[in-house]
Parts: structure tokens; sequence; C-alpha cells
């Protein structure tokens, strides 16, 4: 169980987040949305450690991850797939995952399992992560975050120019995390995206909480989320 | 001696001096490459180098040989941790930031070429070399029996000089091989790319910066401990380092070690030859002035990538 307990954070004395509050469960697909400038990619930063955290706490499975120096935020299984990919561009693929291998010393196996679900990765080991196509560079991206075995995995719009055949792929993935039990938290603009995956929804406006929305509640009425994003 | 064996002569002299220059210059270029930090004190990681091997070579007995070992192994060690303990103190808090680290730097240059004037002393105090045979060397003659091979008078060169060149490909090689081919390497690159991925993925960014400012401290110190048994330690040694390493690596392209190798010996080589035919003066000028063409025509660099 993730657990953001009243957080408030920004970029220096820009606050973004102000008494941000979800949680996320395990086995399940929580969503973020919310406007663009709403703080969904400042939550993911603030999950990871990268900007500090002034108030609240940040807990995983009850152990607290706010307060952690940021580069031991991943070691307790947090796996980032961040906007943009931000590959280690001029690395190979077989060098970001090795990136991603070492955060917690996963063995081959792991690399294995890895590469098993993204067969066009392995045709590709020693190129260059820039030459790859945008797609490529996504399923490397979510290789290198699947490397770490996470328990909590953070998804900022995967799929994001993607084509519709690299979304579909993208998708099953996130499918088979949820189902091996992992939570996972997505940031996700595309509505009927978010109603076929999403368990739990959790909506943001201006850094603070405006909406939470379980499954039943989205299928009942999926206006309202027509209407709080203003599409 | 005629125009062949002089020039032999100078390009040896060219050699030492490119080999020196291309170690001190590698760790200018690491630092700069993973860390955007242009480090002003550079010159005086090279300067401690030298200076510590004359203290180690002064304190520890057993001949010139055994002193000189030690500080070959204690400089770098020393010098490196201390200039990681100044990135810890000093850039850390000023969040590396460009314009903040070069003033800082400077105060480091003055603060490290101080406290050397005040305990090492105004004086250049040479070190001996553990071994320092004279090699004379041939040259080929076209005589009256077809290519006769002889040894001219004054063409010589001694087996320490040879060392240098040798010890400074062998450190070069590691560092490469250290970068691209070892997991240290790979830390250093991704956090080189991308910082805050880096961070994301388990890199202690704060540590590694530590670690390359240390190795790149190291290699400088390493170049001064090399270079003492030719040239004296002197607590101003490092004004000439930083300026000819700087040209070096603004040749060669910031950030690039095979631009900074090439650079290197283009500089060390042109500055040996011509400082044998015409003067010291000249050479000097001549390499500012390569830098003038290259920042004119080339602003990346001989081997750099263009700012993306």
């Amino acid at each position: 169980m993730l657990e953001i307990d009243g957080i408030t954070a920004g970029y220096g004395p820009a606050t973004v987040l102000r008494a941000l509050s979800l949680r996320a469960a395990p086995g399940q697909i929580t969503c973020l949305m919310g406007r663009n400038g709403a703080g969904k990619t400042t939550t993911m930063k603030a999950i990871m450690g990268l900007l500090p955290v002034t108030a609240g706490t940040i807990t995983l499975d009850g152990a607290p991850l706010s307060g952690l120096p940021a580069h031991e935020v991943p070691r307790r299984g947090v796996g980032y797939i961040p906007q943009g990919r931000r590959l280690f561009g001029e690395l190979t693929v077989a060098q970001n995952l090795t990136v991603g291998l070492m955060t917690r010393k996963s063995g081959p196996d792991t690399r294995e399992e890895v590469l098993e679900l993204f067969p066009r990765l392995r045709e590709r080991l020693a190129q260059r992560a820039d030459t790859l196509s945008g797609g490529e560079q996504q399923m490397l991206a979510t290789a290198r975050a699947l490397c770490l075995r996470p328990r909590l995995l953070l998804l900022d719009e995967p799929t994001e120019g993607l084509q519709p055949s690299m979304i579909e792929a993208i998708r099953q993935v996130i499918l088979r995390m949820r189902d091996s039990g992992a939570i996972v938290l997505l940031v996700e603009q595309r509505i009927d995206a978010v109603l076929a995956m999403a368990d739990h929804v959790h909506v943001i406006e201006n850094g603070r909480n405006l909406e939470d929305l379980d499954a039943a509640a989205l299928a009942a009425d999926p206006s309202r989320l027509r209407a709080h994003l203003g599409v | 001696m005629d125009f062949g064996p002089y020039l032999m002569l100078a390009m040896l002299e060219g050699a030492v001096m490119a080999a020196v220059l291309a170690l001190t210059a590698s760790g200018l270029s690491l630092v700069f490459g993973v860390m955007r930090v242009v480090n002003v004190a550079h010159g005086e990681f090279y300067m401690l180098g030298a200076v510590v091997a004359w203290f180690v070579a002064q304190h520890v007995g057993g001949g010139p040989a055994i002193g000189f070992v030690a500080a070959l192994i204690l400089a770098p060690l020393l010098v490196g941790g201390l200039a990681a303990l100044a990135d810890m103190t000093i850039l850390k808090r000023i969040d590396y930031d460009p314009e903040r680290t070069i003033v800082a730097t400077i105060g480091l240059l003055y603060v490290i070429q101080q406290v050397a004037l005040m305990t090492y002393g105004p004086n250049a105090q040479p070190v001996e070399p553990p071994f320092n045979q004279r090699i004379a060397l041939p040259w080929l003659e076209w005589g009256d029996g077809g290519l006769a091979i002889y040894f001219p008078w004054g063409l010589s060169t001694t087996s320490y000089k040879l060392f240098v060149i040798i010890a400074a490909v062998a450190v070069i090689l590691a560092v490469w091989l250290l970068m691209s081919r070892s997991k240290a390497g790979l830390i250093m690159r991704a956090t080189q790319l991308d910082g805050e991925m880096a961070t994301a993925f388990g890199i202690p960014v704060e540590r590694v910066y530590a670690a390359v400012f240390g190795i790149g401290a190291g290699l400088a110190a390493l170049a001064g401990v090399l270079i003492v048994p030719i040239q004296q330690a002197h607590y101003l040694m490092g004004g000439d380092a930083l300026l000819l390493s700087f040209i070096v690596v603004i040749i060669g392209g910031l950030g690039s070690l095979p631009g900074t190798i090439v650079a290197a010996v283009l500089i060390g080589m042109s500055d040996g030859i011509i400082s044998v035919f015409f003067s010291p003066t000249l050479a000097k000028i001549i390499a500012t002035l390569l830098v003038a063409l290259v920042l004119v025509f080339r602003p990346q660099g001989l081997f750099g990538a263009r700012a993306r």
C-alpha cells in the first residue's frame, strides 16, 4: 500500500502540491488525473524523493519513503517511468537495462524476464538508446523500471505520442504488473484508457485533491470525470 | 648533429611533455565531462602531487626507488582524498552552480598555493628518479656501405623519460577501460547524461561527484609525481599545467577523453619541437593561437559533441 498523507512540495519557493493525499493498493491500478499543471508529475517526483517534501508523509507498506535520501527510494522497490522517457541516450540498450538492474542488484534472471516481455529490445541490445524509435524507447524506459522488480510502479503518461500497437503493448505490461500484485500508479490523460483500466482514480487540481472515484462510480457516471478535466 | 637526430630528440622531449599533459588534462576533462564543473584549481592538484612526492621521498628511507614508488601510490590518494573533501564541503554547498564553482575553485587555487608556500617553501626541490640510465639512440645514415646504424653524439634519452611515457599511456588506457567497460564507469556516464534519472535508479549522485572530482585530482597528482624527477617541485608549477591543460581540453573538446589525448599529443609534441628549434615562447604563442582558431572555427573542439 502506498499512502501519501497531506504532502506539500514544490520547486524552490514555488509550492506546487498543497496537502495532497492519496492511496494506491497492491494489485490495483490507481490513476492520477488532472489538467496540465495540476501537479501530477510533481507528485511522481515527490514520491521518488527528487523534490523536497516540506510537510506530510509518504509511506510504502508502512515504511516511510519521504525523508530518505533520493537514491534510497528506488532501492525500496519503486520503479519510475518518467514523462518523456528520459533514457540514458548515449548508452546502449543493454547498458540502460544494467543501470536498472544495479539499483536493487537484480540478477540475470530478472533481465531475461524483462527481455521476454519486450523481445524487440533483445534484438537491439547493442544499439544506442537514442537511436531507437519512440515506441521502442518507451519499451526500454518501461523495461528499465521493471529491472528493479518494483513493488510500486510509477508511470507518467507512458502512452503519450505512441502508435496504437505500442499503446496496447504498454497496456498489457501494466495489466501484468497489476496481476502480479504490484502497486501501479499511473498518470494518464486519455479518459477512455483510464475508464478501461483504472480501479481507482484520484483527480487533482492546483496541487490539491479534487475528487476520488472508484471503478464502480466511474462506470456509473463517466461524465463526472469529463467535467473535472474540462473535455 | 644533422637535422634528423635533432628532430628525433625534440620529438622525444615533446613526447614526455605530451604524456604528462595528457594525464593532467584527462583529469580536467573527466571532471568537466561528468560534473560540468570547470576546475580552476586543477593545476594546484598537479603541484600538490609533485610536492607530496618530495615530502614522501624525504621521509621514506630505503633508496630513491622505494621513495618514488611510495610517492606514486600515496600522492594521488592523498590529493584525490583532499579533492573529494573539497567537493563535499565546498562545491556541493554551492550546488555546482557554474559561475560560483569557478569562483570557489579560484579560491581553492590560492588556498592550496599559499599553504604549499608556507609549508613547503619557495624553493624548487628535486626528487631523485628511481632509475636514470642514459640510453644512446641510434640513427640511420647512407654511408659508403649502404644503410648504416650509428650513435650520434648527444642523441640520447634516459630510461626514466621512457618510463614516464609508458606509465602515462598505461594510466590513460586504464581510465578509458574504467569509463567504457566497468560498472563504475557506467554509473559515472549515467550520472553525466541525466543526474536526476540516475538518482531515480539508485545512484548516489553526490558520492559519484565526490569520487569523480577525486579521480580527476588524483590523475593530476600522478602527473605531478611523474614530472618531479625531471622538472623539480615548486609551489607555482601549477599555473603552466593549468593553462596547458585548458588549452588541450578546449582543442580536444571539453569532456572528450580521445579528444584530450589527441590534443595533448599535438600540443606536447609541437611544444617540444618548436622549443628546441625556435623558442619556448613561440611554442606557447602558437598553442594559444591554436585555441583561438579552434574556438572560432570549431567551438565544440576537435572531438566534442555539439551542445544538445
